[in-house]
Formats: C-alpha cells, sequence, structure tokens
C-alpha cells in the first residue's frame, strides 16, 4: 500500500454539486483524499458534510461533477460500488444486526463458503480475529451484536472495513457519542490505518480532536469549498471564522421591540441523558434563540417544556402559573405552541388534506355542539392559507403534495391559528428554500412585534444571530452560555457551541 | 444563493362530472355497487330472497357482527385491531347463563353482562396502552383467555332456559314491520351515532391522525393512549352488548357460541374500505361491507349450495377486497408519476382567489 502515496489519490471529488428540488446542498465542492493522510472536514450544521458523506459512500449521485479513484472517473450507483471501490464509511451510529455474532455482521451479505456450499464459520472467525488484533481490540468474534457500545460497533464497523480491504475509510462524527476514554482508542486505531497507508476522512465539531489527529483541515460552507490547509499551518480561530465568516446582516428583517412581561419560566430542568439543569425565562416581544450543535439537547428542551416529553425535575411556568408536565394540552391551554423540529414526522399528518393539518389545533373550537363541519374548517384554512401566503392547489389536497416551505407554513398556519402566547419553533427554516425562508424570518419578526414570546431552535448561526434578542448556547445537553444580542458573535456563539472555553469575543 | 421560488402545480377543479367521478373513486363506492348487485341479482334469481320472512333472517344474522364492526372500525381506523370481541361475546353470553341459572333476575344480569363487556375490553385496553403491546397480539391472547374463561363457567354445558317472551321478543319485528327486526333499527341508529362521531366530531378527525402519524397527533395534543384506552372499552361494550343479544336470539348460552366471528367482523370492515394500516375508512363503507357479507352468504344459501362452498366463496371475496385497494392505489401511483413528468412546472400565479 505504500508506493500508493507516491500515485494518484485513492479517491477525490471534482466540483461536485447535488441540488435537493430548490435547496443546493453542494455547490462545487472538491476533496481530495491522500493515502497515509487523516484529513478532517469541518463545516456548520447544513454546510453539506452528511451530503459530501453519502455522495462519497454511494447513496447519492452528484448532479454535476466527478468522484475520481485512484485518478480516474467512477460512478458510484448504488453504495455496493463504493464498497467495490475500497471506500467504507463508519456511521455516527452504525447500524448492526442484533441478533448476529459479531462474526456474522462482518460479513453479512458475503459470507465466505466452504466447498460444500455452506457458510464457512471457522473461516470468518479467524479473519475477524485477525483483524481485531490488527486494531488492538478484544472483542469476542462469537458474541451476539446487541449490547455492544457504540464505540465497540464503531469497530466493528472498522473491522468490517479492513476485512474489506477499504483503502478509503470515511468518518462521520465518529466520536460524537463516545467518552474520552473511547475516543482515544479510536484514534489510536485511525492512526495506526494511516500508518499503514490508508486514508482517512474524519468529520467532527470538536476541534481538538481535530487538530491532534488530523494532517489537513479543509472547511465547507454552504455547501462550497472554502479552504484546504495543513493542520499546522492553522489555529482554531481561523478555522471558526472561515466556518461561519459571511455577511448576514440584511437577511434578517429584524424589528426592535421592548420586552413585556415575562411569560414563560424554565427552572432547573432536567432529564437524565438529555439535558440537565436547563433555566431560562422569556418575556412578551422577545425571541430568544436556543442554539447549539445538532444532539446538543435543544429540542429535547423544547418539547419537555411543551409537554410532548416527560422531565425529571425542574418546573414550567407559563405567566406565572405552573405547567403539569407531560401534557401538551395543558400547554396548549396554557396559551403554547411548537412548531416541531421534524415537520413530516412530528408537525403534519402527510396523508391527511391541508385544511385537516391546518385546523387540527382547533377542532373543538371549531365545532358548533361537537358537530365539526368540514365548511368551518375550510374557512379557517383559507383565511390562514392566505394570511401566510400559502402557495397550493386546493385545500382537500394532501399536505404531501405540497413543497417543504408551504408545508412548514400549513405547520405555522396550524399553530399561530391557536392564538399562542408562547410560540416554540424548532429549526423553523430547516430544509426550505431561500424565499420561503425570509418570509418566515418575517413572519417571526412580525408575531414578537406583537407581542410573542418566541423560543427559536435553530442551527443555523446566521439565522440565530439575526433573529434573536438573547442566544442560549447549549452544549451536550447544558446551558453553556447565555448572550444578549449585542455580545452574540458567530465566534462566541460556536466556541460555547462546540465547548470550548469563552474567550474574548471579538 | 439566488432567491428560488416554490414550484406549485393548480390542481383542476372539480366539474359537475369531477364530483361524479371523485365519488366513484372513493375505496368504499366498490364495495356498495357490489352490494347494489348482489341485492338485485338476488332477488331477480333466488325467488326466496326478497321475501319478508327471509330479509328479517338476513338481518338477523348479520347483527352481531353489525354490531361489533362499529367500534372494530374505530380501532382498525387508529391502526390497532381488536381480535377478541367473539371471545368477548361467548363470555358475556357464559356468564349471564350462570347468573340466570342463580336466579337473578334477567335485566340484572343484562347489566352486570355489560359490565363485564367494559372490563374485558379494559383489559385489552390496559395491556395495549399502559404496556405498549401492540394489539394483535394482546388481543389473540385474550381472544384464547376469554374463551376459555366461557368454558371454565360452562363447561360443555348450555343453559337454554330463558324466558320464551325474551327468547321471541329478540326477534320482534320493529312496530310490527315485517322483515324490520327492532335490533335493525338499533343498529342503524348505532351507526349514525358513529358515523358522526367518526366522521363530524373532533374525536373522529383525531382518530384519522393517530391511525396516520400517531407521533404527530401528540405533538397536536391528541392523548392517544387514552383515546385508544376508550376505543377498547367500547369495544368490550358493544361485543357484551351483541353477547346479551345473540343469547335471547338464540335462546341458548354455550361456551363455543360465535367461534371464529371476530374474523367475519374483521373481514366485513376490511371489505368496507377501511385500512388495515389505519388511517383511512368510513362506517358507510362497513355497513356496506357487512351487508355485502350477510348477502352473499344469504343468497347462496337459498341456491342451496352448502356451507363449505360457502367458506371457500367468503375466502375469496376477502382476499380480493383486500387485494383491489392495493393494485388500484398502484395503478394510480404509475399513472400520478407519468404525468408528473410530462407536466411543465409552472409557476404559480397567485395564492388562491377568494370565492
Amino acid at each position: 500500500m505504500a508506493q500508493q502515496a507516491a500515485q494518484a489519490p485513492p479517491l477525490a471529488l471534482v466540483d461536485v454539486t447535488k441540488s435537493f428540488g430548490s435547496v443546493k446542498a453542494l455547490r462545487g465542492l472538491s476533496l481530495e483524499l491522500r493515502a497515509g493522510e487523516i484529513h478532517a472536514l469541518v463545516g456548520e450544521n447544513g454546510a453539506g458534510k452528511s451530503t459530501l458523506v453519502k455522495t462519497i459512500a454511494g447513496v447519492h449521485r452528484p448532479d454535476t461533477g466527478q468522484v475520481l479513484v485512484d485518478g480516474r472517473a467512477a460512478e458510484f450507483h448504488a453504495p455496493a460500488d463504493s464498497q467495490r471501490a475500497g471506500v467504507a464509511v463508519i456511521y455516527q451510529e452504525p447500524t448492526l444486526f442484533p441478533d448476529l455474532s459479531v462474526a456474522e455482521n462482518i460479513y453479512v451479505g458475503r459470507q465466505p463458503c466452504t466447498r460444500f456450499g455452506t457458510i464457512d464459520r471457522a473461516h470468518m472467525r479467524r479473519r475477524t480475529r485477525e483483524a481485531f488484533a490488527r486494531l488492538g481490540v478484544e472483542i469476542d468474534p462469537d458474541r451476539p451484536a446487541r449490547g455492544l457500545s457504540i464505540a465497540d460497533q464503531q469497530l466493528i464497523e472498522i473491522a468490517k472495513a479492513i476485512t474489506r480491504e477499504a483503502r478509503v475509510l470515511i468518518m462521520d462524527e465518529p466520536t460524537a457519542a463516545l467518552s474520552g476514554v473511547e475516543a482515544e482508542r479510536l484514534f489510536k486505531v485511525a492512526r495506526s490505518l494511516r500508518d499503514s497507508g490508508a486514508a482517512l476522512l474524519f468529520i467532527s465539531h470538536r476541534f481538538d480532536e481535530v487538530f491532534s489527529l488530523c494532517d489537513r483541515i479543509t472547511v465547507v460552507r454552504d455547501g462550497a469549498f472554502v479552504s484546504c490547509d495543513p493542520t499546522a499551518d492553522l489555529d482554531v480561530d481561523t478555522v471558526v471564522r472561515r466556518m461561519v465568516g459571511r455577511d448576514v446582516s440584511d437577511l434578517f428583517p429584524k424589528t426592535e421591540t421592548t420586552p413585556g412581561d415575562t411569560l414563560l419560566e424554565v427552572e432547573g430542568l432536567t432529564r437524565a441523558g438529555a439535558f440537565s439543569d436547563v433555566s431560562f425565562t422569556v418575556r412578551a416581544g422577545e425571541i430568544v434563540a436556543l442554539a447549539g450543535l445538532v444532539g446538543a439537547g435543544r429540542s429535547e428542551v423544547v418539547r419537555a417544556v411543551f409537554g410532548v416529553d416527560r422531565y425529571d425535575s425542574g418546573t414550567v411556568r407559563a405567566h406565572g402559573e405552573p405547567l403539569a408536565p407531560g401534557r401538551v394540552k395543558a400547554a396548549m391551554d396554557a396559551g403554547m405552541a411548537l412548531v416541531p423540529e421534524d415537520r413530516r414526522q412530528q408537525g403534519l399528518v402527510m396523508e391527511a388534506s391541508i385544511q385537516r393539518n391546518a385546523t387540527s389545533t382547533r377542532r373543538r373550537a371549531l365545532s358548533r355542539f361537537g358537530w365539526l363541519a368540514s365548511r368551518a374548517e375550510r374557512d379557517s384554512a383559507r383565511h390562514w392559507g392566505e394570511r401566510l401566503r400559502l402557495k397550493f392547489g386546493a385545500l382537500g389536497d394532501t399536505v404531501g403534495t405540497l413543497s417543504g416551505g408551504n408545508q412548514q407554513k400549513v405547520v405555522l398556519a396550524k399553530w399561530l391559528s391557536t392564538e399562542p402566547r408562547v410560540l416554540f419553533v424548532d429549526e423553523p427554516t430547516r430544509g426550505i428554500d431561500v424565499g420561503t425562508k425570509s418570509e418566515v424570518h418575517r413572519l417571526l419578526s412580525e408575531l414578537a412585534g406583537e407581542g410573542l414570546a418566541i423560543v427559536m431552535v435553530s442551527s443555523e448561526l446566521p439565522e440565530v444571530l439575526g433573529m434573536a434578542d438573547r442566544v442560549l448556547v447549549m452544549h451536550e445537553g447544558r446551558v453553556t452560555a447565555e448572550l444578549d444580542r449585542s455580545e452574540a458573535t458567530e465566534e462566541s456563539v460556536m466556541y460555547a457551541a462546540t465547548g470550548q472555553r469563552t474567550q474574548e469575543a471579538a | 444563493m439566488a432567491p428560488e421560488r416554490t414550484t406549485q402545480r393548480t390542481g383542476a377543479a372539480p366539474g359537475p362530472g369531477g364530483r361524479l367521478l371523485s365519488v366513484l373513486r372513493r375505496r368504499e363506492s366498490p364495495v356498495l355497487g357490489a352490494l347494489v348487485i348482489v341485492l338485485f341479482v338476488a332477488s331477480f334469481f333466488a325467488e326466496n330472497f326478497a321475501t319478508d320472512r327471509n330479509i328479517s333472517f338476513l338481518f338477523l344474522s348479520i347483527a352481531a357482527i353489525a354490531l361489533m364492526a362499529l367500534p372494530m372500525t374505530l380501532i382498525i381506523v387508529t391502526g390497532e385491531i381488536d381480535l377478541s370481541v367473539a371471545s368477548t361475546l361467548a363470555l358475556t353470553s357464559a356468564t349471564m347463563g350462570v347468573l340466570w341459572e342463580m336466579g337473578l333476575p334477567i335485566q340484572t344480569a343484562v347489566v352486570i353482562c355489560l359490565a363485564v363487556g367494559v372490563l374485558l375490553g379494559a383489559f385489552n385496553g390496559v395491556l395495549v396502552t399502559l404496556c405498549g403491546l401492540p394489539s394483535l397480539a394482546v388481543t389473540i391472547g385474550t381472544m384464547a383467555l376469554y374463551r376459555g374463561l366461557a368454558y371454565v363457567l360452562l363447561g360443555d354445558r348450555a343453559v337454554a332456559s330463558y324466558p320464551r317472551e325474551w327468547v321471541s321478543g329478540a326477534r320482534d319485528p320493529f312496530l310490527g314491520l315485517e322483515g324490520l327486526p327492532w335490533i335493525a333499527v338499533v343498529i342503524a341508529v348505532l351507526a349514525v351515532l358513529f358515523g358522526v362521531l367518526l366522521h363530524a366530531t373532533a374525536f373522529g378527525r383525531s382518530l384519522f391522525d393517530i391511525g396516520n402519524n400517531d407521533v404527530a397527533a401528540r405533538f397536536t395534543g391528541v392523548s392517544v393512549l387514552w383515546t385508544k384506552f376508550g376505543l377498547f372499552v367500547a369495544s368490550g361494550l358493544v361485543a357484551s352488548a351483541a353477547g346479551v343479544f345473540w343469547t335471547l336470539q338464540y335462546g341458548t348460552s354455550r361456551a363455543d357460541t360465535a367461534m371464529g366471528l371476530e374474523l367475519q367482523v374483521v373481514a366485513a370492515v376490511l371489505l368496507g374500505g377501511v385500512s388495515i394500516f389505519g388511517g383511512v375508512g368510513t362506517i358507510v363503507g362497513v355497513l356496506g361491507g357487512v351487508l355485502l357479507l350477510g348477502a352473499i352468504r344469504n343468497s347462496l344459501q337459498l341456491f342451496g349450495l352448502t356451507s363449505e362452498v360457502l367458506q371457500v366463496i367468503t375466502g375469496l371475496i376477502l382476499i380480493a377486497s383486500v387485494v383491489a385497494p392495493n393494485v388500484v392505489a398502484k395503478a394510480k401511483e404509475r399513472r400520478r408519476r407519468r404525468a408528473v413528468e410530462k407536466a411543465p412546472v409552472t409557476v404559480a400565479p397567485a395564492p388562491v382567489s377568494t370565492t
């Protein structure tokens, strides 16, 4: 393998673009993975990292641009093509078959056969042991995969890659769910693979890991390439600036408001394994952003406050009155509304019509003596559809026929029609086109101006900085910073979100 | 990024022909159409079919199924199922037999029987909601359990000493109209109530939401677990009412009564266009399904076919009813995809005009 270092890189992407509907996930991205090198890929949430990984893995096909294997153009139609080219992807949470043994998992779909056509278990076991020996780990090849830690499951995926003789290893946020010791063990394995000539791509939000492990760092932003430099030439500040740097001030129509009464008080909210000791207050007319990386526990907090999930301890008060935990109805009666993170799973019933979705929060209010007439639903849905400038064919069409942005408007209509005093919006503009995005921003701003208290969970820094009066930054289930609009900068939020010690903000 | 506009094709407004077409496209239309044809053919070719006596007999033969199909429809719409209804019916009937033999007045026995039904339904409900078990597994279990308890109560015996006036009373016509047993009127009233509940109340809407996407329903403030619990209780109650009626109708209580009837109930519901996956269905369709199955069996009997042949034909109809919607949906999907590929996507001019 050593001589390959001098040759063409085992895997390269050249000017790759990929769109999903009207959203451009990758815009002319290039990347070169060299043999015997660990390459870091960093970028904000939504910068296109996952799309890039899926393109390399053969899940997505690029719209334009090329994937080069050993310098020759290759087309990956399916994950199998990518695997054949020597690429292996280790995901954050591997998906093993829990009831198969470790060795069977490693050889799943390509079991070696004996002369008689039966599966050669002895061979599988021997090769699995060899792979584990190379990785320097002790896992019994015969034990079932069920009950293995995520770290061990990742090692099994790596062992799978070794037995396949993969030359390119992609690790998509492998350390997100690992403890410090487990991460160290993974790094040792990664270094030994590098030293034996493999090319590795390492994706992480943790800068300390990136800087200690990787040889080169590529920064991406908005699906486009920003920079690629040897680690030695970079420092954390430069990387953070490159990740976020852009002009955002004019995109967000923020209207100045004077905050009114305190409408929501959350104190010491804790749920084991999700978030702990979260406290904050929101006043009328205020937009409070919950910033942080994906998985920091922001959505979980919002869901617990709204009563979709339970919490272990802490209190929630609406208008000074304590709110019963775990009851959505109680939260709704207290004037709360939640536009959830996943609009297809949580926000809408995709099989139901626009009008039924748009009125699903107010069915009792629209009923007369218990009788809910379609006409009442239609009138209400039409009213809110017009207010939010919803584009649709007929109100009776299933909501699944709408574009992402218009689906989001239906969710907004559904909740705004309840005339809430406190509005939670979780990733309000995820996966919707730019035009609708700024409509949503304008709407939120107007609503705050009318005296609504808004709590916005967002992974997009520009959105957070452009919209919020105050920013709460969460990291691994805890609030690590509370920043005023004036204090909140891309750098200060990013530092708190990645768990770095807060430094002097620029 | 350049601002990109969402594109949206405006759907065609339904014209007068469009409205007829959309009625024909509804899921329950085939079963209602088939029902009309069967009734027409049967009354034409089977000379005893359209007689008061036979119609009355037809109604009585489907009464228990029709009753239990109503709550079953609601349960299947939420994506659950209750296979214990026939066993609940049998256990209720056995309980009634024991109570009657103990010398309780029949009115008291009936009230106790209904309470038993509520308890049996609540037991299903607790297992499904509190324990989070799949209702298919739970009610297969309680199907055996309740049937077993019926055997414990009665063994191989039959209780047949019910008062004559109650037994014949169960078959009495409504207001002296021959061919229309009073139970048919009760079923009709209940069907209207269930129809309104399912199709014209907030509660009914939430059932469809639960069946389609219970997560989204929960995010909208629907208490999914309480709703399901209530439906299982209702199913138990109605099944026990059917058990009381069944006992009086035939004048006997036996532990093996109504064996396998739950499958006929489920069959009628599915035949009526309710999706076994939840989220789709109408009470009208289900009534059509119950009547269609009953009418086919009744008329084939009049033609002198044996019960084995009836069994085979019923099975074939069921398979057809489950397969047909899938085939239609696939064909629709294929046509839709072709249409989307062909149609040029245009930017919608304006939101929507008010009318």
